[in-house]
């Protein structure tokens, strides 16, 4: 999950990188196929080279320690309203067909509300990066038809103006990799190996629509596991 | 200029009174001030209303310890881990008392202090458009831009009672050093009424004085100042020491459920007088094995004329 979401960060790109998992896919690029990404932080760094160390919040010290910039929250939120961001990467609990991201309420079996930690910059990223990619571990209850908390907006009427620029570009789970069509609706481009087409749609909450020209999703190369493995030595994030 | 150094104690006495809107972890996940906010749970204070962007965990503890009427937050949790429990014990359950959530996004919440520190009722923004972010936040609205005629959220200011900082070094008049990562620091200063700065060192004010850049805290702003070695453990303070990984994983298992971590507020929070009782607690090794391992000086900048 983690070099396949790499992978969508091209070379040259501004990327706003979240909390949590995307913190090593931002890594993983700068070290393979993406040496020139710049990463933005929203606690206020910017950076051009990959951190030394393993992070285990964006704020640890080897972020910092050789940083590009060393800014405020609102100076990098501004790159990302202004237009300057060209990938924002976020974690979500719930992904609904429209690619809509709740990460701040969810309902157990019986209907109680389950309260998550919330939006933290997902949000802003969702709304404003001109494309988003959001990583999710594949379970049908975390693929509804629709959140009923939308954290993080995907596609849907208030895709206009300002925010027309932008909406979700991939779903990456822990089975497979949704895309979007024109109309806003996913459909599943690939499936990792070691699961199936079937698989996926069995575990996803909607009546997925399948690309016709859906295929295996392309197994991490030797030089991206190693940069994985080499940065998350304890397996912590990609154990 | 006016002395303002006190104890910890004496300052959160004297500024965070019950009810008071508090702002704290303006950095997110480093500098967070656990050692004021251990202080205000061992005060007692009650009814408050935090405000921070994210926190970490000592959001957390604050809620369970009953002191938060209402958090003004975009994320609560544990960085780290994921979930906090006392955070859900109050939302879900109302335990140990209900606590009212005011949902914001971070950038949201940025621009509530911006105007807060411009001095204006609210900002526009074209983020959180098409969110449930909207309902649940008062403080956010939909109108129409004037010139444009564009659809866009107002975002209400918030202007914190009073807004504590961790610093790494300060005068005694409260001019004060920060660097690395700022977050809505700058503006949760110049937003609120009183300003409390929790620094890991005391300097002079010739040294505050010879890097002005660095001052991102004016004094004038500043009520009190209390020097406060390892006052943001777990959270890191660049160039004085790391993250307490390990910290934030014992709290999430010593926390699953509300006796457990009535022990552990206990342990670590009520039961100890002062920030050096809490770092005999965690032990000379444990404290010194943090400290910077490799030092990086920035170069020196020439200010002369």
């Amino acid at each position: 999950m983690v070099a396949t979401a790499a992978r969508e960060i091209r070379d040259g790109d501004v990327v706003f990188v979240g909390m949590r998992l995307p913190l090593i896919a931002f890594v993983v690029a700068k070290h393979t196929h993406a040496p020139d990404a710049v990463g933005v932080f929203e606690n206020g760094i910017l950076r051009s080279t990959p951190a030394r160390e393993l992070l285990f919040t964006m704020s640890d010290g080897p972020n910092i320690t050789g940083a590009l910039s060393c800014l405020s929250m609102l100076e990098c939120m501004a790159l990302l309203q202004r237009g300057r961001v060209s990938l924002g990467f976020l974690g979500a609990a719930e992904v609904d067909r429209r690619g809509n991201l709740n990460s701040t309420e969810v309902r157990d079996a019986s209907g109680k509300a389950i309260r998550l930690p919330g939006s933290g910059g997902a949000c802003d990223i969702a709304a404003l990066a001109k494309r988003f990619v959001a990583l999710l571990d594949h379970q049908r209850f975390r693929l509804p038809e629709k959140v009923h908390y939308v954290t993080s907006p995907g596609f849907g009427p208030w895709r206009a103006g300002r925010l027309a620029q932008g909406g979700p570009a991939a779903v990456i789970t822990t089975k497979a990799v949704l895309r979007f069509s024109a109309g806003g609706e996913a459909y599943l481009h690939s499936y990792h190996p070691g699961t199936t087409v079937q698989d996926v749609l069995a575990n996803t909450g909607w009546d997925l629509q399948v690309s016709p020209e859906v295929r295996e999703t392309k197994p991490p190369t030797r030089q991206e596991l190693r940069a994985i493995r080499a940065y998350d030595r304890d397996g912590f994030w990609t154990r | 200029m006016t002395e303002k150094l006190c104890a910890l104690q004496e300052a959160v006495a004297r500024f965070v009174p019950d009810g008071a809107s508090v702002a704290l972890g303006l950095q997110l996940e480093s500098m967070i001030p656990f050692a004021a906010g251990h202080e205000i749970i061992r005060q007692g204070k009650r009814d408050l209303a935090l405000v921070g962007p994210i926190s970490d965990i000592l959001l957390d503890q604050l809620i369970g310890a009953g002191c938060a009427k209402r958090v003004t937050a975009a994320w609560v949790g544990n960085v780290m881990m994921g979930s906090a429990y006392n955070f859900r014990r109050a939302i879900e359950d109302g335990i140990p008392h209900a606590v009212e959530m005011v949902d914001h996004t971070n950038f949201t919440l940025a621009l509530a202090l911006h105007a807060g520190a411009l001095g204006v009722p609210f900002l526009p923004t074209y983020t959180a458009g098409g969110s449930s972010v909207i309902a649940r936040n008062p403080g956010l609205a939909e109108f129409e831009a004037p010139f444009t005629g564009e659809k866009m959220q107002a975002v209400r200011a918030i202007s914190p009672d009073v807004t504590i900082v961790q610093a790494q070094r300060s005068d005694a008049s409260g001019n004060a050093h920060v660097w690395g990562n700022l977050g809505v620091l700058p503006d949760a200063v110049h937003a609120a009424k009183h300003v409390i700065v929790v620094a890991e060192e005391i300097v002079s004010a010739k040294v505050i004085a010879s890097d002005p850049n660095r001052t991102v805290i004016p004094g004038f702003l500043v009520s009190a100042v209390a020097e406060v070695p390892f006052g943001a453990h777990p959270s890191p303070v660049q160039g004085y020491y790391n993250r307490d990984n390990e910290y934030f994983g014992e709290y999430h298992k010593a926390t699953r459920t509300r006796a457990q971590f009535e022990r552990w507020l206990k342990e670590w929070v009520t039961c100890l007088k002062g920030r050096e009782e809490y770092l005999s607690r965690l032990g000379n090794d444990r404290v010194q094995s943090l400290k910077v391992r490799k030092h990086a000086w920035s170069a020196r900048a020439d200010f002369g004329n």
